[in-house]
């Protein structure tokens, strides 16, 4: 081999490693999940009389408008009304929870009233009431861009999300990266691998016949690696949410989203 | 809370054909599933629904184990006059949820 030859080769093999290596996707390229599912799901998505999520949404107004426990104020009684009072909010979420200090996301968040406001017991996470209210709720920023707050103590929370997303997990060795970053567009079996956008939670998922949130949608995933999904409102998933967020800042929010 | 979406246009002109959509929220729970307990989970489906417009029928379905959860029905049918389209839907246990609509015809 001439030194030429062993020139090229070398560079070849830079190449590849720079290829290999992680990139973020560039702000032009991202689509949305919604761009990767069939037209039938798109449409279904699109219409409100059609999408089983609205109907979550519809549950959601009402418990809004409840006193949730003997003596607790609604959520209209202090915010009014939603279309209004929630309007984007949903779409800054995960934020700082100025009275604790704490990162909390929107479930959480809810929560945090239900106990300091409406003198209620929290909900569960995943159960029907905080989903619906989490969509009703984020039906509000329907349009609207993600927009993660500019706040410094969130800057912790996404470096650490980014690390958990670029951790290696599970028997099957898979990082979140190395199938949304590296390999979107291409497919798993038949799905298609799409870029993982938290754009469209909580959603309604065909395949779980049900709404979902997305620390659902990540379990799903770890499970998939044959992982150990962290629990339902652990650290890990608030810290999680936090850097998808940034991750998916500027694009449409789409709740309640429809996918496969 | 919300039991179903309906969908009926609030007016029409005589003889103009409109789509009708009905979403319902129900588990449409097919009773073949197993629980975490191993168990079966059991069945709770709807049986039928039927649609009736100014009390006559013009739109009815029977139901089964394999439809999925929260179904939707979208049908058309000609707007003759303005009246009260009537909506019913009865489960395993033989009961009956009713909701209704009205569609002003010009």
């Amino acid at each position: 081999m001439s030194w030429r030859a062993r020139g090229l080769a070398l560079a070849l093999l830079g190449l590849a490693g720079a290829v290999g290596a992680r990139a973020d996707i560039p702000a032009g390229e991202r689509k949305s999940g919604a761009l990767f599912m069939s037209k039938q799901t798109q449409a279904m998505q699109a219409d409100d009389t059609a999408n089983p999520g609205m109907l979550a949404a519809a549950e959601g107004e009402g418990l809004w408008n409840a006193s949730p426990a003997p003596g607790g104020k609604s959520c209209a009684q202090c915010h009014g009304a939603a279309e209004t009072a929630m309007k984007g909010v949903a779409a800054r979420y995960p934020a700082v929870h100025e009275a604790s200090g704490r990162v909390v996301d929107l479930d959480g968040r809810i929560n945090v009233c239900r106990q300091e406001k409406q003198n209620a017991s929290p909900l569960a996470r995943e159960s029907r009431e905080l989903l619906a209210l989490s969509a009703y709720v984020g039906l509000q920023s329907r349009g609207l861009a993600v927009a993660p707050p500019d706040d410094a103590r969130l800057a912790a929370a996404r470096e650490r999300g980014r690390a958990l997303w670029e951790t290696r997990m599970g028997q099957l060795n898979f990082s979140c990266a190395q199938c949304h970053d590296d390999n979107w567009g291409k497919h798993l079996g038949s799905a298609p691998i799409p870029q993982a956008h938290a754009n469209a939670y909580p959603i309604y998922r065909l395949e779980w016949q049900g709404m979902g949130s997305l620390q659902r949608r990540l379990r799903n995933c770890m499970s998939g690696v044959r992982g150990e999904p962290f629990a339902l409102g652990s650290p890990e998933f608030i810290d999680l949410e936090a850097f998808l967020a940034a991750r998916a800042q500027g694009m449409p929010v789409e709740t309640p989203g429809v996918r496969p | 809370m919300a039991r179903a979406l309906i969908n009926v246009p609030a007016k029409a002109k005589r003889g103009e054909i409109v789509e009708v959509k009905v979403l319902i929220s129900h588990p449409m729970e097919t009773g073949f599933r197993m629980g975490p307990d191993g168990k079966f989970i059991q069945r709770e489906i709807l049986k039928s629904f039927a649609c009736t417009y100014d009390g006559e029928a013009v739109f009815s379905a029977d139901l089964h184990p394999a439809m999925s959860a929260n179904p939707f029905f979208a049908f058309n049918m000609v707007a003759s006059q303005s009246g009260v389209v009537t909506f019913s839907w009865t489960d395993d246990k033989d009961q009956t949820q009713v909701q209704t609509a009205k569609i002003d015809v010009e």
